[in-house]
């Protein structure tokens, strides 16, 4: 394959960054808006190119003689050489689920770039502050989600890993004199680099023993020449396992050291897709513009985790605990969120839960997927999901974006009725909610029954867990939904022009990615996306009474949602004057920010800090100083003696010299 | 003598001595300081391509363009110059944070007196670098810490005679340490019967110095230049120091001499004595540990600009000392990458601090906020520095932290798997947890001080950069992103200085 | 009675006693000087006393004790000049009250 179109791909964002973030101040806010939207075009054309050649041109180096999936290596540069084994290379990695996630950045991307040009400015048309500096976060952020889904080893990840964190960060506040957009890009940053930590160490002990950071030598699947197995290659397996095993590596407290590492990576992908206890950044970046949250807080970035495991997932498959620990994290994650988002008010907090609660999803069917059932069915479901994710939730966001850009304001208390005033948002905003709701025949159905028919392979608990945790969703969903578009007439506010549909660059990404959303889920994904390149045709194995469960699931959901939104009534204050106690902590999240701001506040500022800068000052520099004092003070106290008075010397003179005498004469007797 | 294109390195700063001797006024002064300071910036390009050259061409030996000139037969004291790719590495940081320094420093009081003080500084600087003779060495490095005390007392703020005081008589304490050491290393640096010599790389390949006696030597030397290097707990001059000097000379401090302690440790401690660095390295493994959590978490809860960087520059020079002490070639890689990273970043961020204090006359981030609007330069410039310090990839801070932390893990796990205790392990972890405190005080810090609304109404009327400091800042900022980008090309350099026979004695 | 070395030691003894005695104890730079001078010349006896006793053939005691008494009245010329400028200076000789160069 030519290596003309991955460099490009690469470098357009990174070239459009350096571009616009020197030149675009002295551009026009139209210019800098227009080169950035069309930059990212020329990818999204590249990047349909790369994907679309990857799975259906059927070239040899893609696809070998049984119709396995190959990952290819486009090109692999050292960047930086630690031993001569250790090496980290940048390169470009294609395979299933690098093409995949090449699609939907891409798409996402553009949609947003798109979709800022009307969003960042105002009703009269005039372009916000920083609209050419938002242009070049944007790419850069662009270039690194990029770099980190084609990274062909650990270490490129880790890199561009960092990269998106940063980019989140100066996107998230990007409206830097809002005191409050500060510290949600301040915590989003610092959190996920604790996570990070646990990421990196885990990154140091796994090159530690592999002695690489390639994915491809550390996974080795597909191996050329393995027709009907379903296990990762024996020879590498063992090879791998061997690594670990072979090489007296101890335990550690109970657990083998790759399990450590592997627990250890998964802390970074918890960290970037907001798994508990490390999701509290997440809703709280939603004080970034809009259109950031639906880019890189609901469809790319946050899902990096997942990508993360997905990748390492033959890995993963060596050691039960870690896809045991991955289940349970993710199966809690996702109740807790959902919980949360059906009490808040900012319509983008409850779109920032539902992403939490979906991407646990994904997390849960990675957790459960095994070969032994339906060849990893889990694995596919989870990129599947992924994909229907990015492009409903994504969908939702900027729907919220046109509600909160006509409206002025996040809270669903000043919306109401807004159906008949802004129709396109309506209708669309109601697709993504049937998507995620999972009705048939919304592209969100058919992720979630696969994920939800992997859990029945694994275990009936986690089915029945995560059925609940989908019956909420629905119910969330449409309680949003309903609050938004029905609930009572809208009034209008003194002074206020009437709410309406906003201008056609933020309508047509919403229409297309409605229309996305109602046909992705009839993608033959089994054909292109599993865990091992075999393709696996899900529609053979469909489980229909999975299916009619769910639906039905779906629809109570749907309905209690109804019942209680549809129109004006008291069901709702009723019901929270029932349970206030649950309503309470739902609405402050579990008071998870107050324990976070306990530690941080409290512990490591007033337990660690604080007394370390005070021991440093008074105790190191103190002993330091008091060097200094005793040599001042013990010349002090000598100094007298220079007295000046002549008599005073001859005093002492006469003193010594009989001491000296009486000394001498005692010594020769 | 001439013919040795090391000695210009001292040259030419002599030259530029007498050169700012002889001016009259300012613009004659900046003129000859910037021609001087290229001149250095061009000399070091050509060694470094020459060396590389060389390099190519098969030299093996531990160190090129060697020379030596008796200067006093009796103590066997030679003038004797040598370099390989870490002194390379080292003369390059110096003559850019040099040259930006002279543009940083282009409107201060006094400048011919000041000039004439930094130049002296640099040529001992310049001088220890090249220098492989003990006693030369040690000369170079006393003519560089000497008019820190003039610069400090007489062109600093603050508590400045306090300062300066205290910076110059704890360095001074550890050149007692350090003189000590030299004279016990050259009373043992050859077998009985063979002349003695302070030449580093006959004591090296003499390897004479007995066991019991390294053990003396090795913590004498390595304290002695660990004061320098801001090791914990003899770090605490370097707050109070930073605080008080003006911008080029905290740019030229932290920048560049306190990378003389790193290289000292490394050149003398380690390389002369290793036997006893391999015994001893707990010691000031602890130590050094210490430093790089205890100087980031005392960073977190400063309000003065410079009293954060400078605790951040005790963490992240701990950082250096903590590398080269795990004794393998990565860790060490990473440590003289350190050194350079650390060296241009953090010139860069008391150049800013600087340049903000100039215009604010406070450098307490609880009076200042908003200053993104302010000064929109200085202050991208600030979010770039900071994102260096905290080590985000592209910039140059990532790229030695990582090779750290990959080589100390490695010589942790070794030691562990070998069950010679988990000391390394366990403190390589530490280590790591360092990059969230980082980024904990670099975001606190950038929050509050740039962005936000502004807090002083009076700040509003602030002008932004002039194209000196424009200048200035955006050489540092290249140079942090070229080390970022191309990192292989400095480890490669670095790496040519690590040949088996140097190691030999270390067993690495 | 033979006139031993002993009748002419002692008297200078209790002359350098004498002159220590006042340098220690006069306040009056003028009176100090006068002591010095008891000591030296105290001290200038015992030169002579051994030189005559002890190396009758030799001269170097003579020599030495003329020496003294020249340089004794250089430095008592000098010794005055310094203290009427003092004076001049502080309008006072007493040596309590000029400590200025202490330390």
């Amino acid at each position: 394959m030519d290596i003309t179109i991955p460099v490009l791909i690469l470098a357009i964002p990174l070239f459009m960054f350096i571009f616009l973030g020197l030149c675009g101040m002295k551009m026009s806010h139209k210019l800098a808006g227009t080169l950035g939207t069309l930059g990212m075009g020329t990818v999204l054309v590249l990047s349909y190119f790369t994907a679309f050649t990857y799975f259906f041109s059927g070239a040899p180096e893609f696809v070998n003689a049984a119709g396995e999936r190959l990952q290819y290596m486009v090109f692999d540069q050292t960047w930086l050489q630690f031993t001569e084994k250790l090496v980290i290379k940048l390169g470009f990695l294609l395979d299933p689920i690098s093409a995949m996630m090449l699609v939907v950045i891409t798409t996402i991307s553009f949609m947003v770039h798109l979709y800022s040009m009307g969003y960042m400015r105002d009703h009269h048309g005039v372009y916000e502050h920083g609209f050419q500096r938002f242009y070049a976060f944007l790419s850069l952020f662009s270039f690194s989600m990029l770099g980190l889904v084609v990274a062909p080893n650990i270490f490129q990840m880790y890199i561009f890993w960092e990269l998106v964190g940063a980019s989140s960060y100066l996107l998230i506040g990007f409206y830097y004199t809002k005191p409050s957009a500060v510290s949600a890009s301040k915590k989003a940053f610092i959190v996920t680099r604790f996570a990070d930590l646990g990421f990196l160490v885990g990154i140091l002990v796994l090159s530690f023993y592999a002695g690489t950071f390639n994915f491809t030598e550390l996974t080795s699947i597909p191996v050329e020449g393995i027709a009907d197995t379903y296990q990762v290659s024996l020879s590498t397996s063992e090879s791998v396992l061997g690594i670990f095993q072979n090489s007296a590596a101890p335990m550690f407290m109970g657990a083998s050291v790759l399990t450590w590492a592997l627990v250890l990576i998964f802390m970074g992908g918890m960290g970037k897709s907001a798994m508990m206890p490390l999701h509290i950044w997440l809703p709280d970046a939603m004080e970034g513009p809009t259109p950031v949250s639906a880019l890189i807080h609901a469809a790319t970035m946050v899902v990096a985790g997942v990508y993360l495991v997905a990748r390492l997932f033959p890995l993963y498959l060596m050691e039960e605990t870690s896809l045991v620990i991955i289940t349970v994290v993710g199966a809690l994650t996702a109740f807790y969120a959902a919980m949360v988002a059906c009490v808040q008010v900012d319509i983008k907090r409850v779109l920032a839960f539902s992403t939490i609660s979906q991407i646990a999803f994904m997390m849960v069917s990675l957790g459960v997927a095994r070969p032994e059932f339906h060849h990893g069915l889990g694995y596919m479901a989870s990129m599947f999901h992924l994909f229907t994710h990015a492009m409903f939730k994504a969908l939702l966001f900027l729907g919220a974006g046109a509600l909160i850009h006509a409206i002025g304001s996040n809270d669903y208390t000043a919306m109401h009725g807004l159906r008949k005033h802004m129709p396109i948002t309506h209708i669309t905003f109601l697709i993504g909610c049937l998507a995620i709701a999972g009705i048939i025949p919304f592209s969100g159905f058919f992720s979630k029954d696969e994920i939800l028919s992997s859990c029945l392979g694994y275990d009936w608990m986690a089915y029945l867990w995560m059925s609940l945790v989908a019956g909420m969703t629905a119910f969330y969903m449409f309680r949003l939904y309903y609050l938004i578009f029905w609930w009572k007439e809208h009034k209008t506010p003194e002074g206020h022009h009437a709410p309406h549909d906003q201008p056609w660059t933020m309508s047509l990404p919403l229409v297309i990615l409605a229309a996305v959303s109602c046909v992705a889920g009839f993608i033959p994904f089994g054909n292109l996306v599993t865990w091992n390149g075999h393709p696996y045709d899900f529609m053979a194995h469909f489980d229909w009474s999975v299916a009619a469960v769910s639906l039905a699931v779906a629809l109570a959901g749907i309905g209690l949602a109804t019942v209680m939104y549809r129109k004006e009534n008291s069901l709702p204050e009723k019901f929270r004057k029932a349970v206030p106690a649950l309503w309470n902590w739902c609405y402050h999240r579990f008071y998870w920010d107050e324990l976070y701001i306990f530690i941080t506040h409290k512990i490591i500022f007033g337990c660690i800090c604080r007394p370390l800068a005070w021991f440093d000052r008074h105790i190191i520099d103190g002993t330091m100083d008091a060097f200094a004092t005793i040599t001042n003070k013990a010349s002090d106290a000598i100094k007298p003696l220079q007295s000046g008075q002549i008599q005073m010397y001859v005093w002492y003179y006469l003193i010594g010299v009989l001491a000296l005498g009486t000394i001498t004469v005692l010594c020769l007797i | 003598m001439f013919s040795n294109i090391l000695i210009y390195f001292v040259v030419i700063p002599l030259l530029m001595l007498a050169g700012v001797g002889l001016c009259r006024n300012v613009r004659q002064i900046r003129a000859v300081a910037v021609v001087g300071s290229t001149a250095l910036i061009a000399l070091s390009v050509v060694l470094l391509l020459q060396y590389l050259d060389l390099r190519q061409a098969g030299e093996a030996g531990p160190m090129l363009f060697c020379d030596s000139w008796s200067w006093f037969a009796p103590l066997n004291i030679n003038l004797a110059v040598g370099v390989d790719g870490i002194s390379i590495a080292m003369i390059l940081l110096s003559s850019v944070i040099l040259f930006t320094g002279s543009f940083a420093s282009w409107t201060i009081a006094q400048p011919k007196e000041f000039f004439l003080w930094l130049i002296l500084l640099s040529t001992g600087v310049f001088g220890f670098f090249i220098s492989v003779d003990l006693f030369t060495m040690f000369m170079f490095y006393e003519v560089a810490l000497i008019p820190m005390y003039l610069l400090i007392g007489v062109w600093g703020s603050g508590r400045k005679n306090y300062s300066a005081m205290k910076l110059t008589l704890m360095l001074m304490g550890g050149s007692a340490f350090l003189m000590l050491g030299l004279i016990g290393i050259y009373y043992h640096s050859a077998p009985a019967g063979q002349p003695l010599t302070w030449n580093i790389l006959e004591i090296a390949s003499h390897n004479a110095i007995p066991h019991g006696w390294q053990n003396f030597l090795f913590p004498m030397t390595f304290v002695g230049f660990g004061v320098l290097g801001a090791m914990f707990p003899f770090h605490t001059w370097s707050p109070d120091g930073h605080a008080s000097a003006p911008t080029a000379v905290s740019m030229l401090h932290a920048g560049v001499l306190m990378k003389l302690g790193g290289y000292g440790c490394f050149r003398v401690a380690i390389y002369l004595m290793p036997q006893a660095a391999h015994e001893l390295a707990w010691i000031f493994l602890i130590l050094t540990g210490v430093s790089v959590v205890y100087g980031a978490f005392c960073a977190c809860v400063k309000t003065d600009l410079k009293y954060i960087n400078a605790y951040s520059s005790v963490s992240h020079c701990g950082l250096v000392l903590f590398a080269i002490l795990m004794l393998n070639t990565t860790a060490m890689t990473g440590a003289i990458m350190q050194m350079l990273s650390h060296g241009l970043m953090t010139a860069l961020f008391f150049a800013l601090i600087g340049m903000i204090y100039g215009r604010t006359h406070t450098r307490e981030i609880t009076q200042m906020g908003g200053m993104m609007q302010i000064m929109p330069y200085l202050s991208v410039c600030y979010v770039i520095a900071g994102m260096a310090s905290l080590g985000l990839p592209g910039l140059s801070g990532f790229v030695a932290e990582m090779t750290i932390f990959v080589g100390s893990f490695k010589a942790g796990m070794a030691d562990f798997l070998s069950g010679a205790g988990s000391l390394r392990l366990v403190f390589t972890i530490i280590a790591c947890c360092s990059i969230v405190i980082t980024a904990v005080y670099i975001l606190r810090v950038v929050g509050k001080l740039l962005f936000g609304p502004v807090h002083d109404d009076h700040h509003r009327t602030l002008t932004d950069a002039t194209w000196w400091e424009r200048f200035s800042t955006a050489a540092l900022i290249v140079c942090v992103a070229a080390i970022g980008c191309f990192p292989n090309f400095f480890v490669n350099l670095i790496k040519t200085t690590f040949s088996p026979e140097i190691f030999a004695a270390l067993g690495m | 009675m033979e006139i031993t070395a002993i009748y002419y030691l002692v008297p200078a003894l209790i002359m350098f006693c004498c002159g220590v005695y006042g340098f220690i104890t006069r306040k009056n730079m003028i009176a100090m000087l006068v002591s010095l001078e008891l000591m030296l010349n105290a001290v200038d006896i015992n030169f002579v006393v051994f030189n005559r006793f002890l190396y009758p053939e030799q001269m170097e005691g003579m020599f030495f004790t003329l020496f003294a008494i020249a340089i004794a009245a250089a430095e008592t010329a000098l010794a005055i000049a310094i203290i009427i400028n003092i004076f001049r200076a502080a309008k006072n000789i007493d040596v309590r009250s000029l400590n200025e160069m202490k330390f």
